[in-house]
């Protein structure tokens, strides 16, 4: 290129907007001819914990020791109805996730991991395997839109139920499990010919609105003698009005689930474009109990994008009974390892990137239906290393606790945060970082 | 042959009766009076037992039996024996919606009509309707048959996976993937077992016509899309 070439053209620049991504993603369509469909939860920059501080104790506040002082992490779920409610020692549950979107070894190794540290993990759409009950000591049955699955042989044998309305990374959206995962075994479960790709409905099939709802769930508890705690689960779309009709409709428990949760496979476009993220949701929730006399006894379980102690314990002071994890679960137990870095090259794709979970081709053997690939995950293992996570958790939503000068992890609060930028603090609703201003808290 | 009125008596304790009948029980039929439309009645059942409900009930009467023979002796709300998995429910009236939803086996028998999405999701349930069914009837119906004497409303069979449809009268419209199927003499078979089960006289299996999935929808594809 010639000098005068060089001032004639503008170096090359590409577009904000059609940036690499939105132009790949123009290709692919126009090339398949079919949205993208994958599995996780919201990829995009979101406000999220991140965006929040705690205070810590001080002149004003007393620490506790951090190596001799109690800092209690026990939860209690289900105690407002149910005659069994939940005693969890740790504030964080594992999330439903199926089998069917997961392999038999990995729905064993959430079981063994849960149940070493005291807490309980979850069915998903396609019902409960003998695997998974039997090696979980804290079981949620979930009772979701498509009834895959649904019998009251396993309602009966769990240790709670979870009414499904909808999501967070699919507000509003069904299910999906495509062809490849739809084994023999999985079909025989769900009632459907094997390979064919699966829809799970959007709506129950039984009943619509809060006031169907309650009688739904009067149906549940009458099945299960006012036994076990019913909760329902909620995408984070409209968390105040959501949780208080869930409070009307007899809920011992609400599951609020962020746009950062992860699904087995759904549309991209659904993933990344509807719902809310996990942190603005919370505030509203608690509002919706704080308003109906209800916090603390109807038990808020909050996921979505939860990492580590340190959201745990945000999760908390935001008035958060417990957290549920799914994606970090499955991190945990070997998914995405770089370990398998070549087989994910294989795949067209990356060790921290690898979500096309519906395809059923995980070489961690965690997402899979295929006996082969599953082969691979050893649940003990698996599982002890879920245990591990779970432990770290726990010990850095105690470390922060009694950091705040907090004998239980409940007893965090929105005074214990700041927030680093405008957006976080008008959403968590606690004062920038030192201010104590609260955007839109007058209005 | 105990006999309960839901008038003096909670249905807290019926339910809670009716879980806990074991095998050396004699109280095998029972009666229910004065149900006056409460929900949720006899729901949960595990075991050969005989009831007789006289009166109307509310929703989810008969949710998830197995085993037992259920009878109403009138009108049923919402989601009669939804999710039944085996036994027998009878409805002598008229049923709302979403009568047998989802049902894994078993027989639901209407004698009028049943409304909007009779056997939504069902998934090898029984269900005989001895008069008509409205709209939506047998949406994403995966297996079972679903039997209309009268006619079907609007979107019969939407996004229909293996269950079989049979129709005596008209069909207001079918479903996404819902289409007629040739009834051959196996169905005839089967479907006569079905209306001698249901105790229907003098009705003939060539009055009816078979609807059943098309199977184009199992897969996604782009030529579809309409569909959808």
């Amino acid at each position: 290129m010639s000098a005068q070439d060089r001032w004639i053209h503008t170096p090359p620049r590409k577009s904000a907007t059609f940036d690499d991504a939105a132009i790949a993603e123009i290709r692919r369509a126009a090339a398949t001819g079919i949205y993208d469909i994958r599995g996780a939860g919201a990829k995009r920059k979101l406000p999220h914990f991140d965006d929040l501080l705690f205070l810590g104790a001080s002149i004003s506040r007393y620490p506790l020791e951090g190596y001799r002082e109690k800092c209690a992490t026990d939860v209690v779920i289900g105690a407002r109805f149910a005659k069994k409610p939940i005693h969890l020692k740790i504030p964080i549950t594992i999330a439903g996730m199926s089998f069917g979107a997961l392999s038999g070894p990995a729905k064993e190794a959430l079981g063994r991991g849960a149940s070493a540290v005291g807490t309980s993990t979850t069915t998903g759409d396609g019902g409960m395997t003998p695997e998974e009950r039997g090696h979980s000591d804290l079981l949620v049955y979930q009772v979701l839109p498509s009834r895959y699955g649904m019998n009251p042989d396993d309602l009966r044998k769990a240790d709670a139920i979870e009414v499904v309305v909808g999501q967070g990374a699919k507000p509003g959206g069904g299910g999906m499990l495509l062809g490849q995962k739809i084994t023999e075994r999985v079909a025989g479960m769900r009632r459907l010919p094997v390979g064919i790709d699966q829809r799970s409905a959007c709506r129950h099939p039984d009943w619509t609105g809060p006031d169907d709802l309650e009688i739904k769930i009067q149906e549940l508890r009458e099945i299960t003698d006012w036994q076990i705690p019913i909760y329902v689960k909620v995408g984070a779309s409209r968390p105040y009005y959501d949780i208080a009709l869930a409070v009307k409709s007899g809920a011992d428990a609400i599951v609020l689930d962020g746009m950062q949760g992860g699904t087995a496979a759904t549309q991209d476009v659904f993933i990344e474009n509807v719902g809310l993220p996990t942190m603005c949701a919370i505030p509203p929730a608690v509002k919706a109990l704080q308003d109906l006399g209800m916090h603390r006894k109807v038990q808020l379980i909050v996921s979505g994008g939860i990492r580590n102690g340190a959201d745990v314990a945000k999760c908390l002071a935001l008035g958060a009974d417990a957290v549920a994890i799914g994606t970090a679960a499955l991190i945990a137990l070997g998914d995405n390892d770089p370990a398998l870095e070549a087989e994910y090259q294989k795949l067209g794709t990356t060790a921290g990137a690898y979500d096309d979970w519906h395809e059923g081709r995980d070489p961690a053997g965690i997402t899979t239906q295929d006996p082969l690939l599953a082969a691979r995950l050893d649940p003990v293992v698996a599982g002890r290393k879920l245990a591990n996570y779970l432990s770290v958790m726990t010990l850095e939503a105690q470390t922060i606790a009694r950091a705040c000068g907090k004998s239980h992890v409940h007893n965090l609060e929105p005074e214990d945060l700041v927030a680093l930028t405008m957006e976080s603090a008008a959403m968590a609703r606690v004062p920038l970082a030192g201010t104590n201003w609260i955007p839109g808290s007058n209005i | 042959m105990p006999s309960v009125d839901l008038a003096s008596s909670p249905l807290r304790e019926l339910n809670s009766a009716l879980h806990a009948l074991t095998d050396n029980t004699n109280a095998t039929h029972w009666t229910v009076s004065n149900p006056r439309g409460q929900h949720n009645i006899a729901v949960g059942l595990d075991f050969p037992v005989e009831i007789e409900i006289d009166g109307h009930v509310g929703y989810y009467c008969a949710g998830m039996n197995k085993q037992a023979r259920v009878t109403v002796r009138g009108n049923a709300g919402q989601g009669i024996a939804e999710n039944m998995m085996s036994g027998r429910v009878h409805v002598t009236g008229d049923a709302s919606q979403a009568a047998g939803a989802s049902g894994n086996g078993g027989l639901l028998v209407i004698d009028g009509n049943a409304s909007a999405r009779c056997g939504i999701s069902m998934k090898g349930i029984d269900i005989v309707v001895k008069g008509s069914v409205g709209h939506l009837s047998a949406f994403m119906a995966q297996a079972g048959k679903l039997v209309v004497l009268g006619d079907a409303g609007e979107a019969l069979g939407d996004s229909i996976y293996e269950a079989q449809l049979f129709v005596r009268g008209t069909v207001a419209s079918l479903g996404a993937d819902c289409v007629e199927k040739p009834l051959k003499d196996e169905h005839k078979v089967e479907l006569k077992k079905l209306l001698d089960d249901a105790g229907v006289e003098g009705v003939s299996p060539d009055e009816f016509k078979r609807y059943g999935s098309a199977r184009k929808l199992y897969h996604f594809h782009i030529d579809n899309v309409g569909s959808y």
